[in-house]
């Protein structure tokens, strides 16, 4: 069984201790989410999941067979264009490059993009479409773990409803496992089986909450609900200081 | 190859673009031909004359020998710094320390006028190729150094980890996420160290040798034969031009597509 293990895992940047203690397990076809307020060392548990920091203490263990990371920022070569941009995870993948652009390029059609924006440079193409293009270039590997990093953040709500439903479809389908990170409660609501509530100095588990309901079962209603509850819980008003507002 | 056939296709609208500056060459002869109606003759030919004495020049055997051991000297110093800059720029690039300490070498190595090293030059190496290869060499390889240190230092952290999230083999990483960018910065200074190149070495010629063009520059000076003196200036303008708009330019335009 394919699945990441994080044990008790510290970490520092200099003298500033950055994270405590974090344990989690996600198991294949699930989707864990983290969320917290900006700061609180989101980005760094995420990074050293995926392997993009060096672990210091303790344990990261990922018998994922293949995994892809979609950025907050769109992060595309500037020197490639749209199809170019997408197909550079299949070729370092030392997938052919004729069967890698096809590929790419039936992808970018699911992700909203046209023929006519293919040939385009990521200077041409606006915020939203550079996301469905980094996007396109995460899930075109067909990874069976995502490493999310808020990347519907800067999205409209449209677009991002658009690339969640993408999304919930592969999750239904068991396709994909989802390490998400947030500070959205919404969003964390919509997509996740499991969420865990990173509090700040530095980063620790404080809770964990539990959804059952299909994610393609959960509509708008659900969502609200489930969100106007989690905003009455003590640990979350104290999270994030919403009782300052 | 597919990218020399789209550089060659887009060349005619390329040139065709180029109709303003014509317009303005044309505009500055003929602001040179008021001077000459002005000061007469022998401060300044009329620009007639001077293209007539430099087309009777490119006929003249002795001359294009002379444009000939200019260009070797040119090409020597240019591609010696061209090789010597891009290499140790990139290296002194990786490496903090050595950028960091390369720093103050290259603001000496700007910092000091062209002519004096000439002097030394003269006094180490004598009259001949080796000083003036030498002073292009000097002049133009801190250009490319810059160039070549700049673009390996501001190589884009997000990217790379963006590479490594994708897990790109090691010559991946240096065709797709190194080279465009290094390439961006350095590809200009080899076009600036080219400008000096060609300056430096007319310069050098005329005070240190006794052939090349700045040779024959000097010779036009010492018998006030301005026409010719003149002719020699648009050849050496005229060649520049033509490496820089004809050569050069097309080929950025192509391979700086992607920048706004």
């Amino acid at each position: 069984m394919e699945k990441l293990e994080v044990k008790g895992l510290n970490h520092h940047f200099g003298f500033t201790e950055i994270l405590r203690d974090i344990n989690f397990t996600l198991e294949k076809g699930s989707v864990l989410s983290i969320v917290g307020p900006s700061g609180g060392g989101k980005t760094t548990l995420l990074h050293l999941c995926a392997h993009l920091l060096d672990v210091e203490e303790g344990e990261v263990k990922n018998s994922f067979e293949s995994s892809s990371f979609a950025f907050q920022d769109a992060r595309l070569l500037p020197w490639k264009n749209v199809i170019d941009n997408i197909a550079l995870g299949l070729l370092a993948d030392g997938v052919k490059k004729s069967e890698a652009i096809e590929r790419s390029r039936t992808i970018a059609l699911t992700f909203g993009l046209e023929e006519s924006d293919f040939e385009k440079f990521p200077k041409d193409l606006s915020g939203g479409m550079r996301q469905r293009v980094s996007f396109a270039r995460a899930l075109v590997v067909k990874p069976s773990l995502l490493f999310l990093d808020e990347p519907f953040s800067a999205l409209d709500i449209g677009l991002k409803k658009e690339l969640q439903s993408v999304l919930i479809e592969m999750i239904a389908k068991k396709e994909i496992s989802i390490l998400f990170i947030t500070h959205d409660l919404m969003e964390a609501i919509r997509l996740s089986d499991e969420i865990l509530l990173l509090k700040a100095d530095p980063g620790h588990i404080v809770k964990k909450f539990s959804y059952t309901l299909p994610q393609s079962e959960r509509d708008d209603k659900y969502v609200y609900g489930e969100s106007a509850k989690i905003l009455q819980d003590a640990e979350i008003i104290d999270t994030f200081e919403l009782e300052l507002r | 190859m597919k990218f020399i056939i789209k550089i060659l296709k887009d060349f005619p609208a390329y040139l065709w673009s180029g109709w303003g500056s014509i317009a303005s060459i044309f505009l500055f002869i003929a602001l040179w031909d008021m001077g000459n109606q002005l000061y007469g003759d022998l401060v300044l030919p009329s620009p007639l004359e001077t293209f007539n004495t430099l087309w009777m020049m490119l006929h003249d055997e002795e001359v294009l020998y002379e444009i000939n051991i200019t260009l070797y000297r040119a090409a020597m110093g240019f591609g010696l710094s061209l090789l010597l800059g891009s290499v140790l720029g990139l290296l002194a690039g990786f490496f903090a320390t050595a950028s960091m300490m390369s720093r103050p070498i290259v603001t000496i190595l700007v910092g000091m006028p062209p002519i004096a090293w000439i002097v030394l030059a003269m006094i180490w190496f004598g009259m001949g190729d080796d000083t003036v290869i030498f002073t292009v060499v000097v002049a133009s390889f801190p250009i490319i150094f810059v160039g070549a240190l700049q673009g390996t230092r501001t190589l884009d952290g997000d990217l790379n980890e963006m590479a490594k999230s994708f897990n790109l083999p090691w010559h991946m990483k240096f065709v797709d996420i190194y080279f465009p960018h290094i390439f961006s910065y350095i590809f200009p200074s080899w076009v600036s160290g080219l400008g000096m190149a060609w300056k430096i070495v007319v310069m050098a010629e005329l005070l240190a040798t006794s052939d090349g063009i700045g040779a024959s520059l000097a010779v036009a000076r010492s018998q006030l034969d301005t026409p010719t003196a003149l002719a020699l200036v648009v050849i050496m303008i005229g060649s520049l031009m033509f490496i820089e708009y004809i050569i050069l330019e097309p080929l950025k335009r192509e391979v700086e597509l992607w920048r706004s």
